[in-house]
């Protein structure tokens, strides 16, 4: 008896748990901001609740069957093995249960795949560990990376609210607009999923997906990848701005001008860069090469008496620039303007001991702007 | 369920057994023919990994116990991953499956021992060979495999660390150990059944392994192409997954899933064929609707090799493919279901006890169910957009492959040890080791559904804070079913080499009906040389 009183408080807090889980956030799917996020929700809470209709009819069989045929109350078996007619009951209703469920899944499943009439369309890339938007009508593309500390991540510094969640160039999208996502990859395969627009695509490297959503509620909207693709598969978050369609045509604007301006290459003094060169060095390259330059060998090289970052700086610029196809370390003169580059140079030839050597060996320490921009037109040429 | 009109298994060849009994020392589980020493190799080594990587889960808890770095970094993080879910799937319970059919088959079916005695030999002692050759690759310098259980290429291939082709090595063994192994139960039970042990007279757990033998030949063979063909991407120069090479990445997809749908039937099919010897056993009745289950069986296992898209919805499948995917793996849940309703009418009417067998099958069928359920919301494409890659994804897998398979396991175990060792297990710790699962089990999975829903992916090292709560609960809960999993060795190691005299009847449980039961317990070292005869099925 103890048994079955024990069983039958874990299945009614198993079903309490999880009929109330739509009340409370965090414990249920989304009901979202997205036209599909809806539907998939509805969808979703459907099956759900036929799921509870049937596992109380088996569990409530169940537990009469357990409670009332104990041998310890005197039950005696019967003898019947073998019905026909229950056998293709049993068959026949789930059956047509399955063929209710599947009509509206069939239904919403088509919504999603009617991309017809997208006002605006972005093509989202999945890096190692980051993305890069590119909105292909309007000329506008950058990158997107987490951008919560590593001393967060590393515990010494208290967490922020959306720890993990934060990125330095969100996806800025206008509310009330049919916006055509196209999916690919350039290394591994990303999927790039937020839960509140009811989206999820994979990015496959050689393939481009399609999706959509329809924003209705300006806000911000987070995800993450959902693809394991690597060390830092945790570490690449998504964040997306939904705003006006005013708004979004300011942005664009201020994005477009400002694309447009041909970079400044101001000299800087070795402090500047310094300062700029370990805010960027934390942001882009310590996640694989680590704060303090020791890597994670053999997968990701120490920079710490590395024979680039510790060498020649016209072999340690052209590396940065275009990278080693076939690993993590990617062409970095395609995401990061001249400063960038040259203070992260700057900063990874000044720091962990390698300034000693390269001042032994008479290698520079301090790259400027206008070298990397003559390393790059080196390249070219 | 058959029953064997007696006159095989008196003592009259007791004094045959002085000649033919086992060598001495380590002689005798190295070259052993035997299928009871090759099946007690094989739970024995899935004992052992089933702590190995156990130990590996409560790395990955804990690690996941709060947000930020705390034990490990993500890179052995993913190691973890990767190696628990390898080792749990091919390592513990497909092994503890073949141990059972080993033990169990010859003896349900009449037979003196597998029909290919020398070749089982072998299919074990590939495994050892091949585990030791996948975990030694935590100690090379630079990564084991990092990708996850699935290796999807190109982080497979391209971006695979070196460890990658030791990976690849010792799944071709324990594909090779799994093909053998099947051909042999095909072989056996095609052949080397008892006179009158017709086909719809072979208890369930005999069908449920010809079944799954049919499957593994079917699928290892896949496997090893998929692997071969990621070797040659990575030394031979060629582009099977490599879109830069004119290759296809989600060509590997196809192929791995087109074994690993398959492939978790494998791991569950000769779990449903425990819970019905165990359930009729205990409720003292015949198996309800035994002619359905046996045609649900293999349903299942024809219907498994049509849904392997269902892995793949993501990834931007055309709609044809994925309506055709839907429908197909929503029709699993039929046979499925007539499973779990046969198993129902058994209990109806019955005259049940609650020994520790009976209570794990009855966990393994409510949980197994919910798993079925959450199966069937993954079913269906468009909810499955949100809960691809998910923590509910890995709810789902642990309530059909702990809950589901693990428990039948565990069921089994307790189920026939006392007929393996001649000793009855300790019906009080094995009853703790059962409560302390459920609950340790459920506290583990239950709130990874919540946390999936919400919008955590799998395979994460760290997570946002709002998903702290969860998570805390999730790993004591993880730690809480590891730990009870000592009781559990404590009570199999007791019932093996305990000194004092054997307890069990031959016939142990009350209701238990079929061949095994038949034999004196503990089993004697060679069984069934005169072949008995079986006149009608089990009453």
């Amino acid at each position: 008896m103890r048994n079955c009183i024990n069983r039958l408080v874990l299945f009614f807090t198993t079903c309490f748990t999880a009929l109330t889980a739509h009340a409370t956030p965090g414990i249920n799917m989304p009901y979202g901001v997205s036209t599909i996020s809806h539907e998939i929700y509805d969808l979703h809470m459907a099956c759900f609740y036929i799921c509870c209709v049937i596992g109380a009819i088996v569990f409530g069989v169940l537990l009469y069957s357990l409670i009332v045929f104990r041998k310890s109350t005197g039950a005696k078996s019967a003898h019947f093995h073998e019905h026909l007619w229950v056998e293709i009951i049993w068959t026949t209703i789930p059956f047509l249960i399955l063929v209710a469920l599947a009509v509206p899944a069939t239904i919403v499943l088509q919504h999603i795949h009617n991309t017809d009439q997208s006002k605006l369309t972005v093509k989202i890339t999945g890096y190692q560990w980051k993305w890069r938007y590119e909105y292909l009508d309007q000329g506008i593309s950058f990158f997107s990376i987490l951008s919560t500390p590593q001393a967060q991540i590393n515990n010494q510094a208290p967490k922020d609210e959306w720890y993990l969640l934060e990125v330095d160039h969100p996806l800025v999208v206008p509310v009330n607009t049919k916006v055509r996502l196209l999916v690919t990859a350039d290394d591994v395969i990303h999927a790039w999923w937020v839960p509140e627009l009811g989206v999820k695509q994979d990015a496959i490297p050689g393939f481009i997906n399609e999706n959509w959503f329809y924003v209705t509620k300006p806000g911000t909207y987070r995800g993450q990848c959902g693809e394991l693709c690597g060390v830092n598969h945790g570490f690449m978050p998504i964040v997306v701005q939904a705003v006006s369609q005013e708004d979004f045509a300011k942005w664009v604007s201020a994005h477009r001008t400002a694309m447009k301006a041909p970079e400044k290459l101001q000299p800087m003094t070795q402090s500047q860069l310094l300062t700029l060169g370990k805010k960027e060095y934390e942001k882009n390259c310590a996640m694989c090469h680590q704060n303090n330059g020791t890597g994670l060998p053999p997968t990701f090289p120490p920079l710490k008496r590395s024979r680039i970052v510790a060498g020649p700086v016209a072999a340690n610029i052209p590396f940065v620039l275009q990278g080693v196809p076939g690993t993590a370390m990617q062409a970095f003169g395609e995401q990061l303007d001249d400063t960038t580059i040259a203070a992260i140079i700057t900063y990874t030839r000044n720091s962990w001991g390698n300034d000693v050597i390269n001042i032994r060996h008479n290698n520079a320490i301090v790259v400027q702007p206008s070298d990397v921009a003559a390393a790059r037109q080196k390249l070219k040429s | 369920m058959s029953e064997a009109i007696a006159h095989s298994h008196d003592h009259a060849h007791d004094h045959h057994d002085d000649h033919h009994g086992p060598e001495k020392g380590f002689k005798r589980w190295l070259f052993t023919t035997n299928h009871k020493d090759i099946g007690t190799l094989y739970l024995t080594f899935s004992l052992i990994m089933f702590f190995v990587s156990g130990a590996m889960a409560l790395i990955i808890r804990t690690e996941l116990f709060e947000p930020g770095k705390v034990l490990i970094n993500p890179e052995f993080f993913n190691q973890m991953t990767t190696m628990h879910g390898l080792i749990m799937v091919f390592g513990v319970i497909m092994p503890a499956m073949a141990g059972l059919a080993n033990w169990l088959i010859p003896m349900m079916i009449g037979a003196p021992d597998m029909a290919l005695p020398r070749l089982n030999n072998w299919s074990f002692w590939l495994l050892p060979f091949a585990f030791t050759m996948l975990m030694s690759t935590t100690l090379m310098s630079g990564p084991a495999p990092d990708f996850g259980w699935t290796f999807y290429a190109p982080l497979s291939t391209t971006y695979g660390p070196k460890s990658t082709d030791f990976f690849i090595f010792s799944i071709h063994m324990m594909g090779a150990s799994s093909i053998l192994a099947a051909l042999n139960i095909v072989v056996t039970i095609f052949n080397m059944r008892a006179p009158g042990m017709t086909w719809m007279r072979m208890p369930m757990f005999v069908w449920s392994w010809l079944v799954t033998a049919f499957l593994l030949l079917a699928v290892m063979p896949v496997l090893a192409g998929c692997v071969t063909m990621m070797l040659m991407d990575r030394h031979f120069h060629t582009s099977f997954f490599n879109a830069a090479g004119g290759g296809d990445p989600l060509l590997f997809q196809h192929v791995f899933w087109f074994f690993g749908h398959p492939e978790v039937y494998i791991l569950i099919l000769p779990g449903f064929g425990v819970i019905s010897e165990i359930i009729p056993t205990f409720a003292r009745k015949k198996l309800f609707g035994y002619h359905a289950m046996v045609y649900a069986t293999v349903l299942i296992a024809v219907v498994g090799f049509v849904v392997w898209m269902h892995h793949m919805f993501t990834t931007g499948a055309p709609i044809a493919a994925q309506l055709y995917f839907m429908y197909a793996t929503m029709l699993v849940a039929v046979p499925t279901g007539i499973k779990v309703f046969n198993w129902l009418a058994t209990l109806f009417k019955g005259s049940i006890t609650f020994e520790t067998p009976m209570l794990f099958a009855l966990g393994f069928l409510v949980m197994f169910t919910l798993g079925g359920f959450s199966g069937l919301m993954l079913a269906l494409v468009p909810s499955d957009y949100q809960y691809r890659d998910s923590y509910f994804v890995v709810a789902h897998f642990h309530y059909v492959l702990v809950s589901g398979s693990l428990f039948t396991i565990i069921a089994a175990v307790y189920y026939w040890l006392p007929k393996w060792t001649g000793h009855m297990y300790n019906e009080k710790l094995g009853q703790i080791h059962f409560w302390l699962s459920v609950i340790g089990m459920n506290l583990t999975f239950l709130p990874m559904h919540f946390l999936g829903l919400a919008g955590m992916p799998r395979r994460v090292p760290d997570y946002p804070l709002q998903f702290t709560d969860f998570n805390q609960i999730c790993t004591v809960g993880a730690f809480i079913f590891g730990f009870s999993q000592l009781i559990f060795l404590y009570v199999i190691l007791k019932s093996c080499f305990t000194k004092a005299k054997p307890n069990a009847t031959p016939e142990v449980w009350e209701g238990a009906h079929g061949l095994e039961w038949t034999l004196p317990s503990p089993v004697p070292y060679h069984t069934f040389e005169t072949i008995p005869v079986v006149h009608h099925q089990q009453p």
